[in-house]
C-alpha cells in the first residue's frame, strides 16, 4: 500500500489550515509527522481518513483518489487508530476489536467464526488476548491503545493511520506501544509529539509548521539544531546514542551552559519563539 | 498494571489455547434471552386484559382472540366478555406495547445518533411541536375538518413541523452536529412550551385543560384496533431497518471519527437516523401523546444488563419497552378506579426510582468490568 498526498490544501472561513501539503509514504515504511501544537498534523490526517475533505489536492491510496473509493472500501484499505474513546456507552474489549471488521460486513452479514479468528489473533498480537471480556472503559491509557491497534488490525487494513498513539502514555507504554507498531511491518503513517521517539522508530519524517511541510527525510536529514530552534522554537542539541545507533536530541533550557569549544555560542542559548504569530 | 509487562509483545498465536470468552458465550446465549422476552410479552399481553373491573380468566381471553381470529375456539362467554376483551382490552394493550416497543427503541437510536446518554426521542422538538398542535386543537378547536382524527393528525403535523425545523437550523455547513441537533432542538422546545402553556393560560375551558394535561402525560385509552396498524408498521419498518444497521449504529457511539475511520458515511448516516426516528415518533406522539421517560430510561436499563452492543439492545429494547409500558398501563387504569392516571405520571413515578435503584446496584458488574 502508497500513499500519495499532493498539493493538498483545507481551509476553514479565512483560515488555512493546510497549504499545499504533499506527503508520499511507501510501501512498508513507518513514517512521522512532527510539528508543533496546530501545526496541522492532525488536519492532514483527517484528511487522509476522509474526516475532512480537502479544498484542493489529492490524496491517493495505491493510485486510487480516496475520494473517489466509497466509505466502506476507504476503510478497508486504510485503518485508524485515534484517541476517541466510547464515552457513556460501554462496550467490552471484544465488542471494541470485532467493530474492526465493520468495513467488510454487508448489513446482512452476521459475525462469522472467520470473523473471531480475526479477532482473536488481532488481540493475541497486541498482547491483550486475555483482556477480552473486559470493560474497555476500565482499561489504562497504554492497554486501551493495544485494544485500538488490534482493531486496526482485524480491519485487514494495508495502511495504518495513527494521531499520536503514545500520547498520555507512560515511557514504558510509549516504547512498548511503538515496538509493537514496528513489528506489525505494516505501511504506516503517524503523528507524533516525541522527537527523540519518532527519530528512533520512523524511517522518515515530516515537519509541518503553521500548515505547510517545512523539512522532509531521514532522521538524521531532519533533526538539524536550526530546523529545531525555527520549528519547535527551543535550543537543542543533536548526538547519535552510541547503543541505538539513532539519532538523539537534548534539548537545553535557557540556563544551559554554553556548548564547549571550539566555537562558543554565537547567540544566547534562550528560548527563540518562531512561528507563533 | 503489572501484568503487561510480561506478555512479549509479538505474535503469541502459536501457543494460543482455545478460549471459551464470555463474550461469546454471551453471543450464543442471546437467542435465548430473546425467547424468554419474548414470552415474558405474550404472557403481560394476556394477564394486562385479564385485569380491570371486570375479572377475566386468561383462558377465556386466548379463546375469545382465537375466536375472533380463526372463527373456530368455542367455549363459554358473554358477549359482554367479548366486547370487553376484544373491543376495548385488547387494542388498549396492543396499543401500550407498540407504543412501549417503539419508544424505547427510538431512544436507543436518538441516544446513538447525537451520542448522549440524555438524548430520547424527543430531542428534535418532536413531543412540543405535537403538544402545541394538540392544544390548539383541544382548546381552540383548529383542525375541525379532520373530523374524530383531528387531534391525531394535528399532533403528527405538529411533531413534523418542528423535526423539519431543527434540521434546518442544526445544518451547519452540510453537516449535522450532535451538539447543534441537541441545542436547537432544545431552543425550539421551549418556545413551543411557551407557547402551549399561553394557550392554556388563556383558556377558561376546565374539562379542555383537563384533558389537554392528560395528552401532555400520554395515554392510551380509548385505543381502537384501527389505531394500532400505523404505528405497527411504523415501529417495525424502523426496527427491521436499525438492526440491520447495527454495526453502524455500534461505530458511531464509538466515536464519531471512529466511525467514517471504519466505513460509516456518519452525515448520511446520522440524517437517515434522524429522519427513521422522527417518523416513527410523530406517529406515537400521535396517537398517544407524550409518554416521557420510556426511551430515555429504557435504553439504558437494556444496556445495563446486555452492555451496549446494539445488536443486543435493539431487539432486547423493543421488548422490555412492551412489556414495561403495558404494565405502566395496567397500573394507570388501576390505581385510582374508575378514575385513569395518564402513562407519564405512571413511568415517572415508578421508572425513575427504579432506575436510579437499578444504576446503583449493577454499575460495578457492568460489562464484566474490572473484578
Amino acid at each position: 500500500m502508497t500513499l500519495h498526498v499532493e498539493e493538498v490544501t483545507w481551509r476553514v472561513e479565512e483560515h488555512t489550515i493546510l497549504r499545499d501539503v504533499a506527503v508520499d509514504v511507501s510501501a512498508g515504511e513507518l513514517v512521522g509527522v512532527l510539528g508543533p501544537n496546530g501545526s496541522g498534523k492532525s488536519s492532514l490526517l483527517r484528511c487522509i481518513y476522509r474526516a475532512l475533505k480537502p479544498d484542493a489536492g489529492y490524496i491517493a491510496l495505491d493510485g486510487d483518489n480516496v475520494w473517489d473509493l466509497d466509505a466502506k472500501e476507504a476503510a478497508r484499505r486504510t485503518a485508524t487508530v485515534l484517541q476517541e474513546t466510547p464515552g457513556e456507552f460501554e462496550f467490552v474489549v471484544w465488542e471494541m476489536v470485532l467493530m474492526g471488521r465493520t468495513p467488510h460486513k454487508s448489513m446482512f452479514a452476521r459475525e462469522n467464526a472467520e470473523d473471531h479468528d480475526l479477532v482473536e489473533s488481532a488481540l493475541a498480537q497486541v498482547g491483550m488476548l486475555s483482556f477480552a471480556d473486559r470493560n474497555f472503559a476500565t482499561l489504562s491509557g497504554g492497554e486501551k491503545q493495544r485494544v485500538l491497534i488490534a482493531r486496526a488490525l482485524a480491519q485487514q487494513a494495508r495502511f495504518l493511520i495513527l494521531d499520536e498513539p503514545t500520547n498520555h502514555l507512560d515511557v514504558r507504554y510509549q516504547l512498548e506501544i511503538l515496538d509493537l507498531v514496528r513489528g506489525l511491518q505494516v505501511t504506516t503513517f503517524t503523528a507524533l509529539h516525541d522527537l527523540n521517539l519518532a527519530a528512533t522508530y520512523c524511517d522518515r519524517l515530516y515537519i509541518m509548521a503553521e500548515g505547510e511541510i517545512v523539512a522532509a527525510g531521514t532522521p538524521e536529514d531532519v533533526f538539524q539544531p536550526a530546523l529545531l530552534r525555527k520549528v519547535f522554537g527551543v535550543e537543542a542539541e543533536v548526538q547519535i546514542h552510541p547503543r541505538t545507533g539513532k539519532l538523539h536530541i537534548v534539548f537545553l533550557p535557557a540556563h544551559a551552559a554554553p556548548p564547549p569549544a571550539p566555537a562558543p555560542a554565537e547567540e544566547p542559548a534562550s528560548v527563540v519563539l518562531v512561528g507563533e504569530s | 498494571m503489572g501484568a503487561v509487562a510480561e506478555r512479549p509483545i509479538q505474535d503469541q498465536s502459536e501457543t494460543r489455547p482455545a478460549l471459551a470468552l464470555n463474550s461469546k458465550r454471551r453471543d450464543a446465549r442471546f437467542p435465548l434471552v430473546v425467547l424468554a422476552l419474548a414470552v415474558g410479552l405474550l404472557v403481560t399481553l394476556t394477564l394486562a386484559v385479564t385485569i380491570g373491573p371486570v375479572a377475566i380468566s386468561p383462558f377465556t381471553v386466548w379463546q375469545i382472540a382465537l375466536s375472533r381470529l380463526t372463527g373456530l375456539a368455542a367455549g363459554e362467554w358473554s358477549a359482554a366478555h367479548e366486547n370487553i376483551v376484544w373491543l376495548i382490552r385488547l387494542p388498549r394493550v396492543f396499543l401500550a406495547a407498540i407504543i412501549g416497543a417503539g419508544l424505547a427503541v427510538v431512544g436507543v437510536a436518538m441516544q446513538a445518533a447525537v451520542r448522549n446518554p440524555l438524548a430520547d426521542p424527543y430531542i428534535l422538538g418532536i413531543s412540543s411541536g405535537a403538544s402545541l398542535a394538540a392544544v390548539l386543537v383541544i382548546l381552540m378547536g383548529i383542525f375541525k375538518f379532520f373530523g374524530i382524527y383531528s387531534l391525531s393528525v394535528a399532533a403528527f403535523l405538529g411533531s413534523v413541523m418542528s423535526f423539519v425545523i431543527v434540521l434546518t437550523l442544526a445544518q451547519n455547513r452540510g453537516t449535522l452536529s450532535p451538539v447543534r441537533l441537541i441545542l436547537v432542538g432544545v431552543a425550539l422546545s421551549y418556545v413551543l412550551s411557551a407557547a402551549t402553556s399561553f394557550v392554556i393560560f388563556r383558556a377558561d375551558d376546565a374539562e379542555g385543560i383537563r384533558s389537554v394535561l392528560f395528552w401532555l402525560m400520554g395515554s392510551v385509552a380509548g385505543a381502537k384496533w384501527s389505531y394500532l396498524t400505523l404505528p405497527l408498521i411504523a415501529v417495525a419498518i424502523g426496527t427491521a431497518y436499525l438492526v440491520l444497521q447495527a454495526r453502524p449504529l455500534n461505530a458511531l457511539v464509538a466515536g464519531e471519527e471512529t466511525a467514517i475511520s471504519l466505513g460509516v458515511d456518519t452525515n448520511r448516516f446520522r440524517r437517515v437516523l434522524m429522519v427513521v426516528a422522527a417518523m416513527i415518533t410523530g406517529v406515537m406522539v400521535a396517537l398517544a401523546g407524550a409518554v416521557g421517560f420510556v426511551g430515555l430510561m429504557m435504553p439504558h436499563t437494556v444496556r445495563l444488563f446486555v452492555g451496549s452492543d446494539h445488536r443486543r439492545v435493539l431487539p432486547v429494547s423493543l421488548l422490555a419497552g412492551a412489556i414495561f409500558l403495558v404494565w405502566v398501563d395496567v397500573l394507570a387504569r388501576s390505581i385510582v378506579q374508575p378514575e385513569e392516571m395518564p402513562l407519564g405520571v405512571i413511568t415517572g413515578f415508578l421508572g425513575g426510582p427504579f432506575f436510579i435503584w437499578l444504576m446503583r446496584h449493577k454499575r460495578d458488574a457492568l460489562g464484566g468490568g474490572r473484578s
